[in-house]
């Protein structure tokens, strides 16, 4: 019973699109940011019926959603793929054939399965040759939102990617009138391997929103001139700039909400009174979103495919490869704005809820952009008193990260950091475009807290620390012990870490909004696993911006080992962001249990935000054996780098 | 034949350079574990190499004295660790004449965040007679976001060295006004080639670009140049003193 998604459409341009050698190629970047015509296949949205048996031609799709004509690699005629709608308990067989001149692969993005068929070129098979097939078969043990998407090249930022969508075996936790499926993506022209190339050459090359003449005389009128020349300062010692939220921007991006271009955006029909689940799907290449609907409160029942209790918030951060279900129940007839921006403010995606096709709600302003902080810096002695989720009324989450046993790579000195210049800084002013988060907001133009010596020279103690207790016994041996500098791979190292589990993220909470922080997440069921782990793997996420190389504990991928785990066992993951952005790390084949604070209802993720300065930990079963990707799912800091093999064996 | 033994030197301290570069190398350490990927098929791409070449200057001068046509541009291709690095620059003046042509191959090998070490040739050549010296020297990002080069030059005529500078001031986005500087210093001065004792020339700029693409810029600016040497030993084929330059040019890049 083969039901094939969609008849194969021949695409019309055959452009060779992505070419194996990274060089030179003067690429169509101007930079512009409205767009015109909406995509010509998209999404509506809507969920097909279950099947178990598919057949996916992967090939060229035509598209006109920038400035030109382009070419994006699809899936039966479709850019984003079809959604594939499955049923828990049913053994799925997908076939599917590749179309285009080059190698491609399909990867499901969070499911369970046999390593074999997890489809990462190198570490599940060798790939789908040009012309060639492979059949996918898996037994389906799980429910929920997923996606799948290519892990070969830059075939992900160009259009491979679709959504999954998995019935439960039994009833639903949450009942809805209708269900829809989001897919947010963020779409260029450009050739993914000019933009690696041109951010090789010149990091800023996407960022035209860097500070200027003009910034720093509104910056010195607003804060003194003392302490804004002070600050660029100490932001130019350490040759890193607070604007740096986004490696590709607005600039070249288009982004999309089920293929739709914002001009119009995606439109999901309801009827007031009707219960309506969003399928949240972060399917870019680079982009975090944030995500509202003014005029509703987002019920936030599902991330990354596992039921949560459910949270009701204003808005929410989306991270690449995330998913989070959400229920809105309008009771007007609307029109409802998905507004969806970028996390760095250049553009936009956007949908509508409408009783009527063609109906369109007001779209609001975009929000101040973030600058980052000290603390995400890895300096949060330095950054305002903030202390997480000081903002919600929620005490501190009892987390994860143990009480800095610091195999030590905490014990960095300032000296190591090369940031002795550091001392100046007692008693500077905050400027408040240096805060980002709405609680910072607050303490506006409070004096910062000088640093306090002992802290200079004592191991530092994550700033929380006191606040939090063990989740573990104390005896567990940690396996890693990296003495990390400075260097070619690592241009920051985090003095002073710590928990932001309880922070919604730079740049939200705005506007008095309440918005969703990992804390809140919840699981419906207690985990299955309930033995402590047996050790822990520490890695640092490191990475030097202005050479663009990313990696775990300073090196690169092809300079590193395979994490190593036995089959059966269960250790706690500790990561620990050295730099100034967001990395969301996916572990395949395996969940990522998050130590949010939530005990044994702790959330099943597979893929987690780690933010600039935190340190964070969440517990892994190791039971399906064979060579998993664990990586950042920002698409050139993994290919750049952020990557590693886990072995099970 | 000095020069070949010179080229021969020079890359003989190339490859040490590296060893040295490796040996202090903070993150390359211990070799990776072995581990077979399927097919040998390797899951990233972060070895990849890249070409790219930039010409900073592209311009024309014009001063009371007459005018000039000047470039200077860089291009690599590599890794990131290992690189072929090319170099040039040079003068044509109104007589058709091409002067301070000066070329350099060199090895370039990232030895910290913001800095490359590099060694190779350098050779003189342009309407003067030839000359080639070994050069060994860094590259990169000093602090507060200065672009800054030194490098030191040897052969048998002595030694040599050139300071490079220049800084990106933002008035936005899209405007930028680059203050830039060389300096070329010798240990020995050489008649024919114009070239003084101590402090040399000196070359500096204050350009103003508008990068209507990323990688095309027009520019306006004034330059200066002076040739230190002339004003105290009369060479007879330079001219005397600075000369302050209205200079347009465009500064690209792939």
């Amino acid at each position: 019973m083969s039901s094939c998604i969609q008849p194969k459409r021949k695409a019309v341009s055959r452009r060779r699109f992505v070419t194996s050698t990274a060089l030179l190629g003067i690429s169509s970047v101007f930079p512009h940011l409205s767009r015109a015509a909406p995509a010509s296949v998209a999404s509506s949205g809507m969920l097909p019926e279950a099947a178990s048996s598919f057949s996916l031609n992967v090939e060229e799709v035509p598209v006109h959603i920038g400035g030109e004509k382009a070419t994006s690699v699809g899936i039966n005629g479709s850019m984003p793929a079809p959604t594939l709608r499955w049923r828990e308990g049913d053994t799925v067989e997908i076939q599917v054939n590749n179309r285009l001149d080059e190698k491609t692969s399909i990867h499901w993005h969070g499911i369970r399965l046999p390593a074999e068929m997890d489809g990462v070129p190198g570490l599940s098979f060798s790939g789908i040759r040009a012309g060639e097939s492979f059949t996918y078969r898996f037994p389906v043990r799980q429910n929920g939102t997923y996606w799948y998407h290519s892990h070969s090249g830059g075939q992900e930022q160009s259009g491979l990617y679709g959504a999954i969508v998995i019935d439960p075996a039994g009833r639903p936790a949450y009942e809805a009138d209708r269900d829809y499926v989001v897919v947010l993506s963020d779409w260029t022209d450009a050739d993914p391997m000019d933009i690696i190339s041109n951010l090789k050459f010149n990091s800023d090359y996407y960022n035209f929103r860097q500070r200027t003449v003009g910034t720093f005389v509104s910056d010195a009128r607003r804060n003194g001139l003392i302490s804004s020349v002070r600050d660029r300062l100490m932001w130019g010692r350490m040759n890193m700039a607070p604007t740096d939220i986004s490696d590709v921007s607005g600039a070249i991006y288009t982004y999309l909400m089920n293929g739709h271009a914002p001009d119009h955006g995606w439109t999901g029909l309801f009827r007031p009174g009707e219960k309506i689940r969003l399928r949240f799907i972060n399917a870019a290449s680079m982009t975090l979103f944030d995500v509202r609907i003014p005029g509703l409160t987002i019920e936030v029942v599902g991330a990354d495919g596992n039921d949560v209790e459910s949270v009701s918030v204003d808005e929410f951060r989306i991270a690449p490869a995330e998913t989070y279900d959400v229920l809105v129940s309008p009771s007007s007839s609307g029109p409802y704005t998905i507004f969806v921006q970028s996390e760095d403010r250049t553009g936009y995606a956007r949908g509508t809820l409408a009783m009527q096709d063609g109906v369109q709600g007001a779209v609001p302003p975009m929000d101040p952009r973030p600058m980052r902080s000290m603390t995400d810096m890895g300096m949060a002695g330095m950054a305002m008193p903030h202390s997480g989720g000081s903002m919600s009324g929620k005490s501190l989450p009892a987390a994860a990260s143990k009480p800095e046993h610091h195999a030590s790579p905490r014990a960095v000195s300032m000296d190591d950091m090369d940031m002795s210049g550091m001392d100046d800084m007692d008693g500077m002013d905050m400027p408040p475009s240096h805060t980002m988060s709405g609680q910072a907001h607050k303490a506006g133009h409070e004096k910062m807290k000088p640093v306090p010596h002992a802290m200079k020279t004592a191991p530092a103690v994550p700033v929380q620390a006191e606040k939090m207790h063990m989740p573990a016994s104390a005896a567990i041996g940690s396996s890693h012990s990296v003495h990390l500098k400075p260097g070619v791979e690592v241009q920051s190292i985090a003095r002073e870490t710590s928990n932001r589990l309880g922070e919604a993220g730079d740049g939200l909470d705005g506007d008095g909004r309440r918005s969703l922080r990992y804390t809140d997440l919840r699981a419906l069921r207690p985990g299955t696993d309930p033995r402590e782990p047996s050790r822990e793997i520490v890695l640092h996420l490191t990475g030097n911006m202005e050479r663009f190389i990313w990696g775990f504990d300073g090196k690169k991928f092809s300079e590193a080992g395979p994490v190593e785990l036995t089959l059966g066992e269960r250790v706690r993951f500790v990561l620990i962001n050295d730099t100034m952005m967001e990395h969301p790390i996916h572990l395949h084949g395996l969940w990522s249990e998050l130590e949010n604070g939530q005990g044994e209802y702790r959330p099943y993720k597979h893929t987690v935000i780690v933010k600039p300065g935190e340190r964070l930990s969440y517990l892994v079963t190791a039971d399906v054996p064979g060579m998993w990707a664990y990586h950042c799912h920002l698409l050139y800091h993994m290919e750049t780098g952020m990557f590693r093999t886990v072995v099970v064996s | 034949m000095k020069n070949r033994a010179i080229f021969l030197w020079t890359m003989l301290s190339a490859s040490t350079c590296m060893d040295h570069a490796l040996a202090a190398g903070v993150t390359v350490s211990s070799k990776p574990k072995a581990i077979s990927y399927i097919n040998g098929i390797v899951p990233v791409m972060d070895q990849g190499t890249y070409l790219h070449a930039v010409l900073e200057q592209f311009e024309a001068r014009y001063s009371g004295a007459g005018g000039e046509f000047r470039y200077d541009g860089q291009a690599w291709y590599g890794s990131d660790y290992n690189r072929l690095w090319v170099k040039s620059e040079g003068t044509i003046g109104v007589d058709g004449r091409f002067r301070d042509g000066d070329h350099e191959i060199l090895y370039d090998r990232p030895i910290s965040r913001y800095f490359d070490l590099q060694s190779g040739v350098r050779l003189d050549i342009d309407h003067g007679p030839t000359r080639a010296w070994g050069a060994v020297g860094i590259q990169g990002l000093a602090l507060y976001f200065f672009d800054a080069e030194a490098t030191f030059y040897f052969s048998d005529r002595g030694v040599a060295g050139r300071l490079h500078g220049s800084y990106d001031i933002l008035i936005t986005n899209r405007l930028i006004l680059q203050p830039q500087a060389e300096l070329n210093f010798y240990s020995a001065a050489d008649e024919a080639r114009g070239v003084g004792r101590g402090l040399s020339d000196v070359d500096a700029g204050l350009r103003l670009r508008y990068e209507w693409h990323r990688k095309v810029a027009p520019y306006i600016g004034v330059t200066y140049s002076n040739s230190l040497y002339a004003t105290g030993q009369g060479a007879a084929s330079r001219d005397s003193g600075g000369h302050v330059n209205f200079t347009f040019g465009v500064r690209s890049w792939f």
